[in-house]
Parts: C-alpha cells; sequence; structure tokens
C-alpha cells in the first residue's frame, strides 16, 4: 500500500534536475505512505564502473575505512555508501563486502544507485540529498506497510538484478509459495515482502532469457494480486497493472519525459503538464520506454 | 435366527449424521447452505479465561458504595464529536432489510434506557431508527445502499465496514423473500431479486486509498463525528494497523462467531479467526504505534455475558458490540415457540434461516403480520434489561479485582484454563507463569 | 463570482464556504489551484455554480446536491461519486469510479473516463463524450450510462436496472449483460440527455445494454457466472 513516482527523461537537458524533480513527486505523495521511502537513479551508465550501494546501520564504524579496505572509490551518503569500481574488480568486491553483515546490498549495476530508509520522503530525500541527483530516470516510492516489517530493507525499490529495481503498490496473494517456488530455482528473496518475491520473480524470468516486457507478460500469469508495478533496467522504464486494475496508476507523456503517479497530484509541477498526454494504464498491460 | 455375536455397527466420525445431510441437500437442490447467525463450531472462547480476584496482594472495591465506572468515549482522535457511552457495550450493525421496522425499534430504545448506541446496517437509516436512537452509527458499506448526504450528516459516527466476522473477504446477502417493497425502494432494488452485495468498496480498494475516502466523508461532515472502520477478524494485527494508518478514530474488530443476516455457512464456519484469537495481536498493533486508547477497540462475536465484557475489557479493548446477543434478548429462538420453529424444521435455539424471513419470532423478517408479534417497547425493556445485567456483572468483576473503571482490567488479572486460550490471548495458564507459542509472528 | 484559491486557502475553509451555501443560493465561485487535491467540493447542499479550474484529485464533487460543478480539467477517482441531484462537468478526462452509486444529477465527462465508471449507480445519468475502460456499470442500479465513445471490457457486469447505450464498440459484455432493442422511449431519453450534455450524436447511432435478469434469483446452473 503505497504511493509511487517515475520518471525517464528523453530531453537530456532535464537530467541536472531529475533528483529535485522526484523528489517533488514524492513529497507529495507522501499521505499514501508514512512508513519508509525510498528512491531508484540512474546516471553514468557509460562510464566504465560499476557501482554497488550498500548501506549500514553503524555507517560510522563500517565506512570508515571501507574504501581503503576494498581499495575502490567510497563515496558515503549518509547510511549509504556507493562503491564504484571496474567490472573486472566487481565480484571480488562484492565477495569482501559479503564478508561484513553489517553492510547490506541495495543495488549494483553500471547505472543503479537505490537509497531508502525508514521515514517520510522530504526527511529521506534530505538525508540522502536526493535533490541534487542528476540522471537518466529514477523511480520513487513512499510505503504504507501492509503485512511485512517497516524496516530499510523491506523500504521499496527493491534490486534484485544488475541495474533492475521494482516499486509496487497494491498487495500479492500467493508471494509466498512464489517465493518457496523461487527458492528451489536459487533465487534467494531476503525480506517477507511480497514486492521483493515479484522482483526476484522478474529477475529470475530474465536471467532466463526474456527480456523485461517478456519477464512483465509472464508475472500477469503467475502473480495473484493486486498491484501497480514502476520497473527499471539501465536503459529502460515499464509499468505493469495487475487484470483487475483498482490500485491507482497515472502515466503524462511529452516529447521531454514519461512519468507516472499513483496520483495525478504528483505531476502538477512537470513542465508543460497541462500539454502533455495523461492516461491511466490499461490492465495486464506492459507499458515500457527504452532509451 | 442367526445367534452369531456381531460387532455394533459404527457411524463413521468423518461422515456423521450431520455431514451426509449436508451432502443429499446439496445433491437435491443444487444450492449452497445459506443461513444467518455466526459461526456455531466451538471454538476457544471467553470461558476459557478466568479472573484472579483480589485478596492479600490487591484490594477489592466494595460493592454499590465506592465506584466503579462503566463510562466509555468512543473516536478521541480526531472527531470533534466523540460519542460518550455510559457503558462499554454497544449494539452492532444490522440492517433494518434484515430486520423488521418493529426490532430496530426494540434495539433503539433499549440501547437508550442503557445509554448506549444502535447501528444501522447494509440498506440505509430509516427514520423510526434515527428517532429511536439517542446515538445511531451509520455504516457506509460496499453496496451503499441507501446512502446519501442527509443522513451521513445525521450520523453520530460513521463505520466504513471493511469487513465482518462471519465473512471476512466477503460481501452481504440478502436473498429474495426478504426484499419487500419497502426494502426493495430504499436499496434501489426490484423486488424479490437475491441481492448480492459487492465485498470491495466501489470507489477506493486498500488502506492508502481508503485514507482519502475518510478524509472526503470527514469534509462533508465537517470533522464532527468519528469515523470507524470495522474489520473482520482475518489479519487482526495487519487490519488494525492499517486502520490506525489509514485515519481511523474507533477500529471495530469482529471475530468468527459474530453473525450475519444471511451467507454461506462454509463462510462462517471455515474463514475469519475466533475473537478470543484476535484481540491480542489488535491491542499488540494499538501499542505498538503508540494508540492503544487513543484509537478506542471495539470488539465484537460471541459476546454475551459481563464476564465476556469483563475480560474482552482486561484483554485491551475499550468496548463491545453485541448484536446477536441483542437478538436473543429481543425473544428471537425462545423456547416458548418451539412448536413454531419446529414446523420450520427445526428447534428453538437453532432457527437461523434468517434470510428465509419467516422468523417466528418476528424480528429477522419483512412479514408484516410476524414483524407485528414483536413489542417494540417490550422488546426493548428486554435489551435494556439485558444490557443493565452485563454491565452490572463486569462491575462485579473490576470491584473485585480492585478497579474504580472497568478499562483498568489489565490482562495481569487473567489466567487461561486451557493451553490454547493461554497462546490465544498471551495470558498464562492457570496455576503456571507459563504462556506457550510467544515469539511467534502472526 | 467569490474566488476561492487553494494555495491560499485550506481544503476545510473552501468546502465550508461551498457547504455554508443552502437553498435559494444561485451564487457562484471559482476555485482555483486545485493542484490534483482531493475532495474538492464535496457534500454541497444548494443550487450554486462551482468553477475548478484546472485538475483535481479523488472524490470532487462527492455526494453533490443541487449544485453545478465544472471542472475545467481532468479528475481523479470517484468524480461526483453517491451524488444526489444537481450536474457536474468536467471538460478532461475522469480517472476509475466515476459517478460511483450515484443517486441523482448528471455527470457529464468531456474527455475519456477509466475504470469502473457508473459502478453500483443508483439512478444517476451519466454522459461520457470519449471512451470508458473495463468493468464499467458494474452492479449498476438505475439510471443511464451515455458512452459517444467505446466501452472496455466486462461492461455491465452484474447489471441491475440501470440503462446502457454505447456508440462506438464494446469490447466485451460483463455477465448477465445483453444488448436490447433500441425502443422509442429509448431514443427520446438519449436524445434528451446528449442535449443536456451538449454531445454532438444522434440517437440512432447508438446500442443499448441491459440485464438479462438471469441472475436475479440463484440458479446453480449459472455458477459459472458467479
Amino acid at each position: 500500500m503505497c504511493g509511487i513516482v517515475g520518471l525517464f527523461l528523453k530531453d537530456k537537458s532535464l537530467e541536472p534536475q531529475l533528483g529535485s524533480m522526484l523528489t517533488d513527486m514524492l513529497v507529495t505523495m507522501s499521505d499514501r505512505g508514512p512508513d519508509s521511502a525510498g528512491i531508484a537513479v540512474y546516471r553514468g551508465a557509460d562510464d566504465g564502473q560499476v557501482k554497488i550501494t550498500v548501506q549500514s546501520p553503524n555507517p560510522d564504524e563500517d565506512f570508515k575505512t571501507l574504501g581503503k579496505d576494498l581499495g575502490v572509490d567510497v563515496t558515503r551518503i549518509d547510511t549509504h555508501a556507493i562503491i564504484a569500481c571496474s567490472e573486472k574488480d566487481a565480484p571480488v568486491i562484492r565477495e569482501k563486502i559479503k564478508a561484513n553483515p553489517n553492510l547490506r546490498v541495495m543495488s549494483a549495476g553500471d547505472a543503479i544507485e537505490i537509497y531508502k530508509e525508514i521515514g517520510l520522503p522530504n526527511s529521506v530525500a534530505e538525508r540522502f540529498d536526493i535533490p541534487k541527483l542528476q540522471g537518466t530516470h529514477g523511480i520513487g516510492h513512499t510505503r504504507m506497510a501492509t503485512e511485512s516489517a517497516v524496516t530499510t530493507l523491506g523500504a521499496h525499490p527493491f534490486s534484485t538484478g544488475p541495474d533492475q529495481c521494482l516499486v509496487h503498490n497494491g498487495s500479492l496473494s500467493n508471494h509466498n509459495s512464489l517465493r518457496r517456488q523461487l527458492a528451489h530455482e536459487g533465487v534467494t528473496v531476503e525480506t517477507e515482502n511480497d514486492t521483493e518475491v515479484a522482483a526476484a520473480y522478474l529477475t529470475w524470468k530474465m536471467q532466463e532469457g526474456a527480456n523485461l516486457g517478456e519477464a512483465l507478460e509472464a508475472g500477469i500469469q503467475d502473480l495473484d494480486g493486486f498491484y501497480t508495478f514502476v520497473v527499471g533496467t539501465k536503459n529502460g522504464f515499464g509499468v505493469l497493472r495487475d487484470p483487475i486494475a483498482c490500485k491507482p496508476a497515472v502515466l503524462a507523456e511529452t516529447d521531454q519525459y514519461v512519468a507516472f503517479g499513483s496520483e495525478y497530484r504528483a505531476l502538477v509541477n512537470l513542465p508543460d503538464i497541462e500539454q502533455a498526454r495523461v492516461w491511466e494504464p490499461e490492465p495486464a498491460t506492459v507499458y515500457f520506454w527504452e532509451q | 435366527m442367526d445367534e452369531t455375536p456381531r460387532t455394533h455397527p459404527v457411524q463413521p466420525w468423518t461422515f456423521d449424521e450431520y455431514t451426509n445431510s449436508y451432502i443429499r441437500r446439496a445433491a437435491a437442490t443444487g444450492i449452497y447452505d445459506i443461513r444467518g447467525g455466526g459461526a456455531k463450531r466451538r471454538v476457544p472462547h471467553f470461558d476459557d479465561l478466568l479472573f484472579l480476584g483480589a485478596s492479600m496482594s490487591r484490594y477489592p472495591l466494595e460493592g454499590y458504595r465506592e465506584k466503579c465506572e462503566t463510562s466509555v468515549k468512543l473516536g478521541t482522535r480526531f472527531a470533534k464529536n466523540p460519542i460518550e457511552l455510559d457503558i462499554p457495550i454497544t449494539i452492532a450493525g444490522m440492517s433494518f432489510g434484515a430486520l423488521s421496522g418493529q426490532a430496530k425499534e426494540a434495539l433503539g430504545r433499549g440501547a437508550n434506557a442503557a445509554g448506549t448506541s444502535t447501528t444501522t446496517g447494509d440498506g440505509g437509516m430509516t427514520p423510526e431508527e434515527r428517532g429511536h436512537s439517542d446515538k445511531l452509527v451509520y455504516q457506509y458499506l460496499p453496496s451503499r445502499y441507501g446512502m446519501n448526504p442527509d443522513d451521513l450528516r445525521k450520523a453520530d459516527a460513521i463505520e466504513i465496514v471493511v469487513g465482518q466476522g462471519a465473512k471476512p473477504g466477503g460481501g452481504g446477502m440478502l436473498l429474495g423473500q426478504k426484499i419487500s417493497d419497502r426494502v426493495a425502494e430504499m436499496r434501489t432494488l426490484p423486488k424479490g431479486i437475491d441481492q448480492r452485495s459487492a465485498c470491495r468498496h466501489p470507489d477506493w480498494t486498500g488502506p492508502d486509498d481508503l485514507e482519502i475516502k475518510i478524509l472526503e466523508l470527514r469534509e462533508i461532515t465537517g470533522w464532527k463525528v468519528p469515523i470507524y472502520i470495522k474489520v473482520g477478524g482475518a489479519r487482526p494485527y495487519f487490519d488494525t494497523t492499517l486502520a490506525v494508518k489509514a485515519g481511523a478514530d474507533v477500529v471495530v474488530l469482529d471475530g468468527m462467531q459474530g453473525g450475519t443476516a444471511a451467507t454461506q455457512d462454509v463462510f462462517i464456519e471455515h474463514v475469519g479467526q475466533p475473537t478470543l484469537a484476535c484481540i491480542r495481536p489488535a491491542v499488540q498493533a494499538l501499542q505498538d504505534l503508540n494508540m492503544h486508547r487513543k484509537v478506542q477497540l471495539v470488539l465484537s462475536g460471541g459476546i454475551r455475558t459481563g464476564a465476556d465484557v469483563a475480560k474482552a475489557l482486561a484483554l485491551g479493548a475499550d468496548a463491545v458490540s453485541i448484536g446477536t446477543a441483542a437478538l436473543i434478548a429481543l425473544g428471537d429462538n425462545d423456547p416458548a415457540l418451539e412448536a413454531e420453529y419446529q414446523k420450520l424444521g427445526t428447534t428453538a435455539g437453532a432457527y437461523d434461516d434468517w434470510h428465509e424471513g419467516k422468523d417466528p419470532a418476528g424480528i429477522t423478517t419483512q412479514d408484516p403480520e410476524l414483524a407485528a408479534r414483536l413489542d417494540p417497547v417490550a422488546a426493548g425493556r428486554r435489551l435494556a434489561n439485558y444490557l443493565k445485567v452485563m454491565t452490572l456483572e463486569a462491575q462485579t468483576i473490576a470491584r473485585a479485582c480492585g478497579k474504580n473503571h472497568v478499562l483498568n482490567l489489565e490482562p495481569e488479572d487473567l489466567c487461561a484454563l486451557t493451553v490454547e486460550a493461554s497462546a490465544m490471548t498471551g495470558v498464562p495458564l492457570s496455576g503456571t507463569n507459563w504462556v506457550p507459542g510467544q515469539g511467534n509472528g502472526y | 463570482m467569490e474566488a476561492l484559491d487553494l494555495t491560499e486557502l485550506e481544503l476545510r475553509s473552501v468546502n465550508e464556504t461551498l457547504q455554508a451555501e443552502g437553498n435559494g443560493s444561485n451564487k457562484a465561485f471559482e476555485i482555483t489551484n486545485p493542484r490534483g487535491s482531493h475532495a474538492i467540493a464535496v457534500g454541497i447542499d444548494a443550487p450554486i455554480t462551482v468553477t475548478v479550474k484546472g485538475s483535481t484529485g479523488y472524490y470532487c464533487a462527492g455526494m453533490n446536491k443541487q449544485a453545478t460543478v465544472n471542472v475545467t480539467g481532468s479528475v481523479g477517482p470517484g468524480v461526483a461519486e453517491n451524488m444526489m441531484s444537481g450536474k457536474v462537468v468536467i471538460e478532461g478526462d475522469a480517472s476509475q469510479y466515476a459517478g460511483a452509486t450515484a443517486h441523482g444529477g448528471l455527470l457529464v465527462i468531456k474527455g475519456n473516463a477509466s475504470s469502473r465508471c457508473g459502478i453500483s449507480m443508483k439512478g444517476i445519468d451519466i454522459v461520457v463524450h470519449g471512451n470508458i475502460g473495463h468493468m464499467s456499470a458494474f452492479m449498476a442500479q438505475a439510471g443511464t450510462l451515455v458512452v459517444l465513445g467505446d466501452a472496455g471490457d466486462a461492461l455491465g457486469d452484474s447489471l441491475y436496472e440501470a440503462q446502457i447505450f454505447v456508440r462506438g464498440d464494446v469490447k466485451s459484455l460483463g455477465a448477465d449483460c445483453v444488448e436490447k432493442e433500441m425502443r422509442p422511449e429509448h431514443v427520446e431519453k438519449l436524445s434528451k440527455l446528449l442535449n443536456e450534455a451538449e454531445a454532438d450524436a444522434k440517437p440512432e447511432e447508438f446500442r443499448r445494454y441491459g440485464s438479462a435478469r438471469q441472475l436475479y434469483n440463484f440458479d446453480i446452473d449459472n455458477a459459472g457466472a458467479y
């Protein structure tokens, strides 16, 4: 149960404002989710570096010598740190991160960075200086927890594969069985959260060779319950609603951007919104944009 | 004659006579069994708890002289005008349609005399029930039958019904026999049809949207009256948490023994949790949010006696609500009508075909002749008596536990008679300090 | 014309102003900067005129009585929900649940309406100039739904006595909803509604849909429809 926003920029000149636009959109959705908030931002896809976002409950201690220990660049932002390394070094770095159980990997990939914490969107945005972030596309989420715990790890977005992330509004009804099925396929789901199961399911489908569109199509068959999903990949942005489609969703598109909001309110400050094509995504229909 | 000794014929436990009659009836009619009331199966209940009472370590209050208050205030969180009740027992939602006009009037009279509230049901508010109830809670249901802003503003509180204990996840049902001219008009339905109400509300789904619906209802009623959210006993910890986050003033929690006017028997007996099992997770949710006693919890589903009331309050409820018990106080299932129950193929106490509208007691009917059998004044008096007896009983127990207000009863004033009740309520098993099953989630 | 600016005034005070008007008032109000906010102009009970300049969130003009409410932009879910009387006109699109459970009055949507338009409607007349989404007129009890464009899946599912007129294509009909004959009284009613809704269409271009009344009383042989 939640509020979702998403922004996919077509016009490069807006990229410096991505963080501030997304923050403004997400703060508007605060009423829909008082428990935790998170944002995924995609940037620097072509810089040849892999980024791993980690979070720690004791950042002062854990991040103090992290750069030195790993031998790579580490940028600390509050409870999160972005570890940048070459693609070649990434597997070794990940092993080293795994060795410290306090470090939780939020995301990894060429472009993705995820910031999420307990609290309202404005406090989370302020902590991580989100308004200053630039990027090509991003997804934000503010959570009203249904059944799983209110924790940092339980906040959205969930990332279960390189450069992938997913946020969700609704409530799945077969996620426990699906989690057990995925476990047999060797896919681990870290939290009790239904959304993470959906994210892991899509990642698994894509590992099996599906593209994001195909993975989402398969989800219509395999995921039971109510959902509006917004997903991000390195260069893409997708939306899917369940066949019943009663959780809200509004899309807006102009020459400059594609924007998603759980409510129209989230979109009112976007440039030229009055001239945008604004519509509600159809049930069980995959919408997907790629750069 | 063959004198060979034979073993006694054995009736299977799995296929007992009731089960076989169920199979034959389904095979013959092709209709699932529909009935009124709540779960009839035996489930752990308040009888499985006992009060400790005061002795050396605690001091009791003197009966009659030393005051033991029973008043409660519901809706103190956001509403300008919370509901103030003399007793912690309210009358649960029951519709005109399911009940006769006379029965609704009797409920109003009884509740007034005892200083408590009544509640409308699926089908809107009748002028009679508004007129006969000093404090009236207006139910806001998925069907929205008879819903209008004038009645909404006449209500003393609004109860958004998300679910009920008899059928969490199910919608209402009122069969053709009871869709009389007046009921049909109130509900904008053709006369005599089987009315099937939706299970989800038509214009919101989920707590994030419910929060906006509550804003609208508050804007229409000027933020004056409390907004209750009623849920069936399904996942009480999460449901209570989300009701609070959506902005409820009061959470009404209805366990599986809570009645309904009509639904499938399979729903009543196989979906939802016993009332006793619902309360601890709900109270825990309120405590975790620091909202216990700030958002009031009203518990219903099988409340029968002052002891039940006291136990529910001790476990953390702010008030209880009665439906089935109130109907019995009016005269439902009275053994004096046994001959007529026999004619309907049932017996006093077991009569539950409320949807057929043939109630000999004139309560669950729209037949004018049957309805005329119930004298609303006398029946109202019976209900008032019963409510007062229950209140006195709860006070007696509270005094014996040394409390000057029934709401000061605590779980620590109780012990459990069975391992099940102990595990469900978190109250130690009698004679021990042991609570089984602690540490597990919901 | 009294101006009410939602950047300066709280929602409560705007609604309080509108709700304070009573029978006989014919005042006009203009609400500016709605910016998608919820519950604007709800619970009015007076023959006033309210113009909302911009787009609104959920439940705009909810439970309206008597008033004429015009929205120059688009509206969120549940516009004119449970309206009793009066007229609500939306220049743009409407989100889901438009006119839900409404008992009376006229709702005109000049753009498209999304899913569940007229769900559980109880007497309202709704005219949509564009298309409507899936599950529209679900369990609709009474009133008229007129659609100049196309209708989505499962139109009129579990329909009671509401009447539906569609000019364009119907993607699929819901359980117990069937096409019915257009009789002169239907043409007359449609023509009146089209006129009131300033809709440029001829009644003859429409098809009428209504309840087959097969689910009114339970029959096990219809179990597949439940």
